[in-house]
């Protein structure tokens, strides 16, 4: 085969892959995209505080507005492109009927402070998602309104110090795996506990023995996810919930990987008090390049009356509102108005597309999808424990192990092939650790073809092709980025080339 | 199941490889007792035109606000979005990326980012602007934390005037976090002087502009009383679209400026998903929570950008991280990076005086009708009307007729009788003559 090298372009255009400067390069003042008519002659009632200079804002037609971020949106990876095996992160298929209905009229255009009689059909959406939830979890309540993972995170933990607060105690030390996310230390220092770590056992689950010995009447409670981030389930689950109820601790699951058991096991039956739902994974709300998300959190009896503000509930009338607390033990409110209403539209469009038969098959898949890569690379990768796995694969580097390819480079690699790579160097407690799932919206023609490119990249770098490694990814808009240069001299924003007469000073 | 690909010799065949004889048999380390052995009490699946249909009947037991005059506001804002914000979002480059982790692979994300944060910091009138937050609301709580943290106090004294639910998310982080807030009382349409309650443990102070009362006010000097008692200003802005005429909160001295980025390019959706603005002066940037992008340059020397001062975030500081958010807003930012690059400065600006012009003309109609005042000498797009009896009741009367007059100030501030009879009355480009002909005959009607 014969290598033609490609001969530098007088534009720097690559064929598909063209150059795109920023808006500001490319605006002039007084070009404008939206066509507005003339402001009516008015007495400016302003106070005094008209703005006086200009802002400095670029200004781009229409056609140079799409064409910038047509081109912008050929720079990225996306589900629509191909596998995007992002362990933890749930990157499966998006379906548009979701898109469709969040934008229908009478939702889209609904403002959140209209009177309650104008918007009872959103409210029934809210109240029927919060059905959905509250039976799959087999939890009798479910907060509505946080606005991600890590806001859902932060109002179970609100929840339970609240609880704790009206039982008048004092307890600051709650216990978090140490292959938990970062989000969870982060949300339980927010809410004003400690965080007492507790080590993974060699089977990639809670180690018991520790656990038992840092339980005890001063903690306020566990944070566990389940399945783990080692995309394990965690079988000795119950008793800890046990063991943390008879200390009267509570227990916050970390719902990240729920996709997992949807349909098949209710966090309920396991002894939660509080667990977050990330629609943008379980639910298939668009991840849309870092959100929005929305992160529903089903309560127990016990937490319940503590939740946040505000909460739909069956009135007189239909259905209600409930904005203010009036001598409740609610805890407050965790953000503007009443939660991520376009995502609540989208998850319900999936959850009624899927029924209950439906959600089942799809967990049932995507464990499927994940332990045949498990099995089908475990000749060529290292298994970080022993099978079976839940809806992700977790490797270690050990099969890298004196090539001089890191996980890195093994993930730069696998760009080059047309594959976004996997979660990598996480959970912490595996060495060089890569974390795949495929989910369930995979085929199995997908899956081969990914477990083909992940055999030819392990052998070639067992082989000592170091530099097909070292060297990727050799064929993206961008190669490997100097994110240390970026960090200690940031450049945040865009800045106007000085003035020439200065520049030449 | 129309989105699951496998077949049942798919199945079959992925069992036999992995050598195990059914997807139950994957579930093994689940007891016994936790396994459901059949689907959970919910309704079975369906085809797209069943759910299309049950979730447009659900749709139509509302009143949209595009369908009659409306005149809503209180921290969210229906503006026209050019038809190509929303196509463009709809991408599925955009739509189905996550998070930029991998630099090479999703430059079109991290370039709109940067080009977001600098308009951010260009219309804000600040040095640096992060990714966005959830909303207003949280970006404003977060905003007082990281004062606290700049400051090492843990006063924050808050405006009577800044919207509600700012307020009440400041006051949740407060107790879980631990810190102490004064608050002013509200004063809707007149001037507020906070200087006063800033002392040796002041934090910040939080002030909106136009505030919740739709009131503008030079915050100059009590940006200067801040910096003399080493308390940051933090200025909250509801309507965004309001810096395209009103003097910038950097140019007042603030130091932090939040804000509610929904009236640009996002829809009003009952209220969420939304994105919030966070912009700070530079010499804060590493106590900044949130996301950002940063220039940098690739092996072969070409520009790039990267998500960069991470070590400020949870996956890499755990329970030191300046704040636990993971997931921003990056779709509703992309929404408003267009709608602000499609407009420019001309747009924008225009924009702003229109929304103006036409909410004083409403203003003056409205103040004529006999038992009604407007309470504000100042405002942007929003002001505050005095009514003869409850507004809540008036409002719903209204509704009745397919208006939506506004938001009453009780539905936010309940338990303050002295304000039931105002009401916060907004307009913006889309208010049309025979919208505010319809509020006026209405209004006259109902209070008659």
């Amino acid at each position: 085969m014969v290598e033609t090298p490609v001969p530098p372009t007088f534009t720097g255009n690559r064929g598909l892959m063209i150059e795109e400067p920023l808006i500001f390069e490319q605006g002039e003042a007084e070009r404008c995209g939206v066509d507005l008519p003339d402001v009516p002659a008015h007495r400016e009632r302003l106070g005094g505080l008209k703005r006086k200079g200009p802002i400095g804002l670029p200004g781009l037609a229409e056609p140079q507005v799409v064409r910038h971020y047509t081109r912008l949106s050929q720079k990225n990876y996306a589900i629509d492109m191909g596998l995007y095996p992002l362990g933890s992160c749930t990157m499966k298929h998006n379906p548009r009927l979701n898109e469709k209905m969040a934008r229908l009229p009478g939702l889209a255009d609904l403002h959140p402070m209209q009177p309650i009689s104008t918007v009872q059909g959103a409210l029934e959406i809210i109240d029927r998602v919060a059905h959905w939830l509250k039976t799959l979890t087999g939890m009798p309540a479910v907060a509505m309104s946080p606005a991600a993972g890590a806001h859902g995170e932060l109002c179970g933990v609100m929840a339970i110090r609240a609880a704790l607060d009206h039982r008048g105690e004092q307890r600051r030390r709650i216990l978090v795996p140490e292959s938990a996310h970062g989000t969870n230390p982060a949300t339980a220092a927010a809410c004003g506990f400690e965080v007492d770590s507790i080590p993974a056992n060699d089977r990639g689950r809670v180690d018991l023995a520790a656990f038992d010995a840092k339980l005890g009447p001063d903690v306020a409670g566990i944070m566990i996810t389940n399945p783990n981030t080692c995309g394990l389930f965690e079988s000795d689950f119950a008793r800890i919930a046990e063991d943390t109820h008879k200390v009267g601790g509570y227990v916050y699951a970390d719902g990240a990987n729920f996709n997992a058991i949807v349909g098949r096991v209710r966090p309920g039956d396991l002894g939660v008090d509080c667990m977050h739902i990330n629609l943008h994974k379980t639910f298939s709300t668009p991840h849309g390049g870092g959100g929005p998300g929305s992160g529903p959190v089903v309560l127990s009896a016990a937490l319940a009356p503590f939740a946040p503000l505000p909460y739909v509930v069956h009135g007189a009338k239909g259905f209600d509102l409930v904005e203010q607390d009036d001598g409740g033990q609610s805890f407050g409110r965790l953000k503007g108005f009443h939660g991520q209403m376009g995502m609540f539209i989208r998850a319900l469009a999936y959850m009624m597309s899927h029924g209950a038969d439906g959600l089942r098959q799809a967990s049932g898949d995507a464990v499927l999808n994940a332990n045949y890569l498990m099995a089908a690379l475990s000749g060529d990768l290292s298994p970080a424990f022993e099978g079976p796995c839940m809806h992700e694969a977790l490797f270690d580097d050990a099969f890298l192990k004196g090539t001089d390819v890191s996980t890195l480079d093994f993930a730069k690699a696998m760009i080059d092939e047309g594959f976004h790579p996997m979660t990598m160097y996480f959970p912490l407690v595996v060495h060089g650790a890569l974390l795949m799932e495929p989910t369930e919206t995979e085929s199995k023609d997908s899956l081969d073809q990914f477990i083909g490119a992940l055999q030819h990249l392990a052998r070639r770098a067992k082989a000592g092709d170091t530099a097909l490694f070292h060297e990727a990814p050799r064929l993206t808009p961008r190669r490997r980025l100097d994110e240390t240069a970026a960090a200690r001299r940031p450049v945040l924003r865009w800045r106007p080339p000085a003035p020439e007469s200065q520049a030449a000073e | 199941m129309r989105y699951l690909p496998l077949t049942e010799a798919d199945r079959r065949s992925m069992l036999g490889r992995i050598g195990v004889p059914s997807v139950e048999s994957l579930y093994r380390d689940v007891p016994e007792f936790a396994r459901l052995s059949a689907p959970v009490d919910l309704p079975a699946h369906l085809g797209e035109l069943e759910v299309e249909r049950e979730i447009a009947s659900l749709a139509a037991k509302n009143l949209g606000s595009a369908a009659v005059p409306s005149f809503l506001g209180a921290g969210a804002y229906r503006h026209h979005i050019p038809a190509s914000v929303d196509h463009l979002i709809q991408r599925g480059e955009f739509l189905t990326s996550y998070t930029p982790y991998q630099p090479e692979i999703t430059q079109g994300t991290l370039q709109y980012l940067f080009e977001f944060q600098t308009q951010v910091c260009l219309i804000t009138g600040m040095e640096v602007a992060n990714a966005s937050m959830y909303d207003g609301a949280t970006a404003t709580a977060e905003a007082v934390m990281m004062a606290n943290r700049v400051t090492r106090r843990r006063r924050a004294v808050i405006s009577g005037n800044l919207h509600p639910h700012y307020r009440e998310v400041i006051a949740t982080h407060a107790r879980f976090h631990g810190f102490e807030m004064a608050a002013g009382d509200p004063s809707p349409g007149k001037p507020e002087d906070l200087i006063p309650l800033i002392g040796a443990e002041t934090s910040c102070v939080v002030v909106q502009n136009p505030d919740f009362f739709g009131h503008l006010q030079d915050h100059g000097a009590l940006g200067e009383a801040c910096r003399k008692a080493g308390a940051l200003l933090i200025v909250a802005v509801t309507e965004p679209v309001s810096l395209g005429l009103v003097e910038s909160p950097g140019a007042m001295g603030a130091d932090i400026v939040t804000g509610e980025g929904q009236p640009i390019g996002n829809s009003l959706g009952f209220g969420g998903p939304y994105l919030g603005l966070f912009a700070a002066r530079e010499k804060y940037v590493r106590q900044m929570p949130g996301r950002l992008v940063g220039e940098t340059a690739d092996v072969e020397g070409k520009r790039g950008w990267v998500l960069t001062l991470s070590t400020r975030e949870q996956h890499i500081r755990r329970e030191k991280a300046t704040s636990n958010i993971c997931t921003n807003s990056g779709l509703c930012t992309l929404a408003f990076t267009i709608h602000l690059t499609l407009l420019g400065e001309a747009g924008f600006t225009r924009l702003a005086a229109l929304n103006h012009a036409t909410a004083v003309g409403l203003a003056e109609r409205l103040g004529k009708i006999p038992g009604c005042k407007v309470l504000n000498d100042s405002f942007f797009n929003e002001f505050t009307l005095q009514l003869p009896k409850p507004a809540a009741e008036v409002v719903e009367r209204l509704a009745e007729r397919r208006i939506l007059a506004g938001v009453p100030v009780s539905r936010l501030h309940p338990k303050r009788p002295e304000l039931a009879n105002l009401l916060l009355v907004a307009a913006s480009e889309c208010t049309t003559e025979r919208d505010i002909a319809a509020l006026e005959a209405g209004l006259k009607d109902v209070l008659r």
